[in-house]
């Protein structure tokens, strides 16, 4: 018999597709089911957010970028807040530390959560999805309880926060705090030992230490490589450096080992979660004191002059920041993030550029994609975790 | 025309019905039973307890357009779907769902309640369950679409791969009733053991219950087997371009597998109508009951568990099921020729 003259098929893969999480556009070269060449199209999500930010003034900037990696908004907040802090050289009351880590984590579970869930409905499991939901449900009620909107509270402002704790905050977080460790045990239940999940993960979407490091790759990706780094052990900010946590690092590289990690990460926030909750007072400072930030109390401006003035400005043309640049790395659900924030003097940003961590969790896509089979494909994807508001910003 | 002669014909007619309607009470259930593993409420707005919601799903599918790709084979786009539906429906005429009936004493003679009984009757069933597979086939290549024709590639990797299994497991009991005829077999499983436990063919073929059941699910193209339609992967997979009507003849064709698989398991391994506690003439209720158990088991199955990859199947297909399908048919033979 002679030979059969086969040729490769080309699917282009989203930007409409159940499992691109998004508008991810891959363009796959396969061979039967097996993935030979895959190219990524990205920008279907393109918001101009960075050019827009500069028209805006720096408080008014906040909303923005909390709306470009749209599950971790207060993760980019923080971010661009601390970037702007550093450049006005402010010191931060240390409850609105505390506070900030707390919500930070809060994030980053929150974010974890809605991963898990797409990811493992990717594979199938579609009930843990619901699951995964219904404990973010109680995140976003933080969230409206703590300003009034769910999704993308903007409540974390330069120069400390955007009005003190409501009453019943620490209860409420407390009780989810309380409620999630079981949760997550019976998330692990459903999965983590499933033959199937297993067999759809393990050894799946490898990628090693160096090619992770050549990459760029950061956050749960880079660590399940065995990258050991993370922004709150490598650089510490706000109070990170006095909360005991730890910081998991796995070798396999893989789908699974990604699955894993995350797993250890939300347990390692609630703990993190714990600590400063119990730092917290229900009462206190909740903003620099500062004239030219912060604006004076209500009362005062119905009865001081000065006061009504200053409030007039900060909420008319906002207040300047000094010449300069600044980028101060964070960690957030996917990595390190940072703001790179350029200003000229005045009361707008000059450049505000975003250093996303799925935009570069997206480059390294055909690294992992080749080989794979297309059910691995969405598994892959799932795995990376990437939000195309921040790959597209 | 004699009363027997119309009896037949309504027992024909009413299975047809009734086979319909499960299709209608399947869906409900499916999105009633997701609802409840996934803490919702499941659709509770038509109708009492969401109770129309099928008639308000089939109403939504027969107003939508049809749409027919204009690359996609004319002939074979529309012969597809009525082949799936067509298979599984004739399936079912072999598998009987309950004794026989005098209609209260209306007839002269009892009518087996069944649409007929074919003294080949599993070969007839496996023969034309393995003709589905060609409208899922057939569909995946002529939409004319790259999403499609991958489907219809795994449903034919996927075929090979289960159901030689699924033959062996068969054949098993086959050889433990001695005969090919459904009825016969499930005659065979009436009465108790000690007593107590009842003659089902379960208890001595637990091992060729399971394989079925496995087979099964992949037979029917549901969860953790659900390969051909991957929403996550291929969009829809053999049926992402259908639509209309013609999408509602896939949809009524899974379900109606999902049924007869089920039907089947019920006659050769549960006894058929053969049940404790219910007179003889009452037992299409047992046979029920047993239906909607395994019903169910599918359909949790599918809402808890991730799918497998079309490869770990064939490799789980070929090293592991089909290698206990055949220890398991040759001890079977062996304590045949045994015992007797």
């Amino acid at each position: 018999m002679g030979q059969i003259r086969t040729e490769t098929m080309t699917v282009n893969m989203g930007p409409q597709h159940p499992s691109t999480h998004g508008v991810l556009r891959l363009v796959l070269e396969l061979d039967g089911e097996n993935v030979v060449s895959a190219s990524t199209t990205i920008g279907y999500l393109h918001t101009g957010i960075e050019k827009t930010a500069e028209q805006k003034k720096w408080q008014q900037v906040i909303p923005l970028v909390e709306r470009m990696d749209y599950l971790s908004a207060q993760s980019n907040s923080l971010a661009f807040v601390t970037s702007v802090e550093k450049l006005l050289g402010l010191d931060l009351p240390d409850r609105v530390k505390w506070i900030r880590v707390l919500l930070a984590e809060l994030q980053r579970i929150n974010s974890h959560l809605v991963w898990l869930g797409t990811h493992v409905m990717d594979l199938g499991a579609v009930s843990v999805m619901l699951y995964c939901f219904r404990e973010r449900e109680l995140l976003l009620n933080i969230n409206e309880m703590i300003a009034g909107f769910r999704m993308f509270p903007s409540y974390i402002r330069v120069g400390g926060l955007r009005e003190d704790l409501p009453a019943e905050f620490h209860e409420t977080v407390r009780a989810f705090l309380d409620r999630m460790p079981e949760k997550l045990a019976d998330y692990e239940r459903l999965l983590t030992k499933n033959q199937i999940f297993r067999k759809r993960t393990h050894g799946v979407g490898y990628i090693s230490k160096e090619d992770a490091v050549a990459w760029g790759l950061v956050g749960p990706i880079a660590r399940s490589s065995g990258v050991q780094y993370d922004v709150r052990r490598a650089f510490p900010y706000l109070v990170y450096d006095k909360i005991d946590f730890e910081v998991p690092v796995r070798t396999e590289g893989d789908v699974y080992a990604r699955y894993l990690l995350r797993l250890v990460e939300m347990r390692e926030s609630l703990k993190i979660c714990r600590q400063a909750l119990d730092r917290i007072t229900p009462r206190g400072e909740w903003a620099v004191d500062d004239p030219r930030i912060t604006p004076p109390p209500k009362d005062k401006v119905y009865t001081e002059m000065e006061a009504l003035i200053q409030h007039f400005l900060i909420y008319s043309q906002g207040f300047t920041v000094p010449a300069g640049e600044a980028a101060v790395p964070i960690e957030g659900p996917r990595g390190e993030q940072a703001f790179y924030v350029v200003s000229d003097g005045s009361n707008r940003p000059w450049r505000v550029k975003s250093r996303g961590p799925s935009f570069f969790a997206c480059q390294a896509m055909p690294t992992y994609l080749i080989g794979a089979l297309i059910a691995d494909v969405v598994a892959i994807i799932g795995s990376t975790d990437i939000v195309l508001g921040d790959v597209d910003r | 025309m004699d009363l027997v002669y119309i009896a037949h014909i309504g027992v024909i007619l009413f299975t047809f019905f009734m086979l319909l309607n499960s299709a209608a009470v399947l869906v409900l259930m499916e999105r009633k039973v997701a609802a409840f593993l996934q803490q919702r409420l499941g659709p509770n707005r038509t109708g009492p307890w969401g109770t129309l919601q099928p008639v308000a799903d089939i109403l939504k599918l027969l107003f939508k357009e049809e749409l027919r790709p204009l690359a996609a084979d004319r002939w074979l786009f529309a012969l597809a779907p009525i082949l799936s539906v067509t298979a599984a429906f004739s399936a079912f005429a072999v598998v009987p769902w309950g004794g026989t009936t005098t209609l209260f004493g209306l007839l002269p003679e009892p009518v087996p309640l069944r649409v007929a009984d074919v003294n080949v009757g599993i070969l007839v069933l496996f023969a034309i369950t393995s003709m589905g597979i060609y409208g899922i086939v057939l569909a995946g290549w002529s939409s004319n679409s790259k999403y499609s024709l991958l489907g219809g590639l795994r449903s034919s990797a996927q075929m090979i791969s289960y159901e030689l299994s699924y033959g062996l497991a068969l054949g098993a009991v086959l050889l433990l009733g001695n005969s090919l005829s459904l009825t016969d077999i499930v005659n065979q499983q009436s009465g108790y053991w000690f007593g107590v436990i009842p003659r089902w063919f379960i208890f001595i073929q637990p091992l060729g219950f399971v394989i079925y059941m496995i087979a099964g699910i992949a037979e029917t193209n549901r969860a953790p087997f659900d390969f051909p339609e991957a929403e996550q992967e291929l969009v829809a997979g053999y049926h992402t371009e259908y639509s209309s009507f013609r999408f509602a003849l896939f949809f009524l064709a899974e379900y109606v597998n999902m049924v007869t698989v089920s039907a089947v398991a019920t006659t050769l391994f549960l006894g058929g109508w053969h049940g404790p506690f219910l007179p003889e003439w009452l037992g299409w209720l047992w046979w029920l009951a047993k239906l909607f158990a395994l019903l169910f088991f599918y359909i949790w199955m599918r809402w808890t568990l991730p799918r497998y990859r079309y490869d770990q199947l064939m490799h789980f297909g070929w090293k592991v099921l089909l290698p206990v399908a055949v220890i398991n048919l040759l001890l079977t033979a062996a304590a045949v020729l045994y015992w007797g």
